[in-house]
């Protein structure tokens, strides 16, 4: 159970490693904004290629960008059907009552289809490539504008990192409920749906129960050691820009610029 | 030498309690001594720690802190002279990375970043851990956590160092670790306040306190406590090994002298008495 999570980081040496969490998230997410730029084959390749090259500079094995895509399966067969038979305009290939194939849904099928793809692999290489604590910090920095309108950015990258130093512990202990259960004869994988809902009981409620006792230890613990939140609080986890991610960003600008000359 | 705690008519009861667990209970610690605290489950050790550290607010009484007093306004004073090592290593564990965890006192205190590195190093290798600092809590061992919290605690330069049941969550060689790093820490000049059920850790301090039901019963050097067999079970405590044996051999019809014997004393007089026989 605990490799499903936070094992999904895949350390390796290179160069998309390396780099700044900051730039990764922030290029994640401009990524996704930049892809709607597209509205021609050209434009496609164009971002397809930048992916391709993202990803083989990663230097992380195919499979488990696959294994990114799998869980999605559906939905892209959905929106690809969706477009495929109810798109109109273009030339009409095949028609029956509502449906219709036409050449212009074939090209926005092809087009959601790769949408989809390219949107799925650049967040798989964003978490593959990045530490939970690292995008705890990323998502913190960009955050600290926020502090602006007063939301409480340093209680939530706090919470944050609270959270994910949690997680494998809870997994752990879920696993340990759960063969504990085992052992009294609950079964947790036969039965009906609602069968199988209600010995969800015996493992949640004693999970609550101990995550509480967890979250007030710690509280108590982190008291001790005189936290008492607010601003005047130093870093000691620090984040270094270096040139690859200012290059790096320059090159995200220039496609930009590309995709904008290339569109229709 | 002089006093570093000092508690006075201290009155404590939680608020759902009808009977106060502490009644005008007083206790003064020197410097740089090693007491232990036992006594039974709901005895009041722990709550006495927490009302030292001002983590629960007492009711009545006065505590000086190194001359400080403990109440609302200096709270963050004593808290920067008492640091704490928990029962359970999972649970006081906030940060995701070892050196991370370690420096989370220092970011409370606002110090800046190199001094925070120099000091986690520092800790760090003080509690033999300097080749895990960037490993994750869940991989490691429960004693392990504890010297990563022990490090935490020493990041901060405390003059007091509290075990509230440090040890009690551990594997036996966890704990003989983590006892033979107090032991050092006592060498070093550290007040400590250990609270504890395993009789062997009790047996390195230099006194032992034993509370029962909210009173100070007894508060003496180990050896005369632990001479005190028969009322140390009546209080639902452990005796040392040394002291089962000592009882074992008067069975079997062989005189043992009164005093307490620690396991080496045990060994040098059973040489003793087989030369003589």
């Amino acid at each position: 159970m605990n490799k499903l999570l936070l094992g999904r980081y895949i350390h390796a040496d290179s160069f998309v490693h390396k780099l700044d969490a900051r730039a990764k998230l922030f290029l994640s997410f401009y990524f996704i904004v930049i892809i709607f730029l597209c509205n021609n084959w050209q434009t496609y390749t164009l971002l397809g290629i930048l992916t391709l090259v993202s990803v083989v500079c990663s230097k992380i094995k195919l499979k488990f960008f696959w294994d990114g895509i799998r869980p999605l399966v559906w939905l892209i067969i959905f929106t690809v059907v969706l477009q495929l038979f109810f798109s109109s305009g273009g030339h009409v290939y095949w028609q029956w009552g509502i449906f219709r194939i036409t050449s212009l849904g074939i090209e926005n099928a092809i087009y959601i289809f790769c949408r989809f793809v390219l949107i799925v692999c650049m967040s798989t290489l964003l978490t593959l490539t990045t530490p939970p604590l690292q995008i705890a910090d990323g998502m913190e920095a960009l955050m600290k504008p926020l502090k602006k309108v007063k939301v409480p950015v340093d209680e939530i990258a706090l919470m944050l990192s609270i959270a994910l130093r949690f997680v494998p512990t809870l997994m752990d202990e879920t696993t340990k409920i759960m063969n504990a259960q085992r052992s009294r004869g609950v079964n947790f994988e036969e039965g009906s749906l609602w069968h199988r809902a209600k010995m969800l009981v015996p493992l949640l409620i004693p999970l609550f129960v101990s995550s509480f006792n967890r979250a007030e230890d710690l509280a108590i613990a982190m008291e001790a050691r005189g936290y008492r939140g607010g601003s005047h609080r130093t870093k000691y986890r620090q984040q270094v820009w270096h040139r690859n991610d200012t290059l790096v960003m320059m090159l995200f600008a220039v496609v930009t610029g590309l995709l904008i000359y290339l569109r229709k | 030498m002089g006093k570093i705690i000092e508690v006075k008519d201290l009155t404590f009861h939680y608020p759902d309690q009808k009977e106060p667990l502490f009644d005008q209970l007083s206790l003064s610690i020197e410097r740089g001594q090693w007491v232990a605290i036992i006594g039974h489950n709901g005895s009041g050790k722990s709550t006495l720690v927490r009302i030292i550290d001002g983590l629960l607010a007492p009711q009545a009484g006065t505590i000086f802190v190194d001359g400080i007093s403990v109440t609302p306004e200096n709270i963050w004073q004593i808290r920067e002279k008492i640091g704490m090592v928990f029962q359970n290593p999972d649970n006081q564990f906030v940060s995701a990375d070892v050196e991370g965890d370690v420096a989370f006192g220092m970011e409370n205190l606002g110090l800046d970043r190199d001094v925070m590195k120099y000091r986690v190093d520092q800790a760090l290798r003080k509690v033999n851990m300097e080749d895990f600092k960037g490993h994750d809590p869940s991989r490691l061992s429960g004693g392990q956590k504890q010297r990563v919290a022990i490090a935490g605690v020493l990041t901060l330069r405390p003059d007091v160092i509290i075990f509230d049941e440090a040890t009690s969550m551990l594997d036996p060689e966890g704990r003989q670790d983590i006892i033979k790093l107090m032991t050092k820490l006592h060498k070093k000049g550290y007040t400590l306040i250990s609270i504890t059920h395993n009789i062997d850790e009790a047996a390195m301090a230099d006194r032992v306190c034993v509370i029962d039901d909210g009173k100070i019963a007894a508060d003496s050097s180990p050896a005369e406590i632990f001479a005190q067999e028969k009322e140390l079970i009546a209080m639902g405590l452990d005796v040392p090994y040394s002291e089962r044996l000592k009882d074992e051999l008067l069975h079997n019809g062989i005189e043992v002298p009164h005093e307490y014997l620690t396991e080496k004393g045990m060994v040098d007089w059973l040489c003793k008495l087989h030369s003589k026989n």
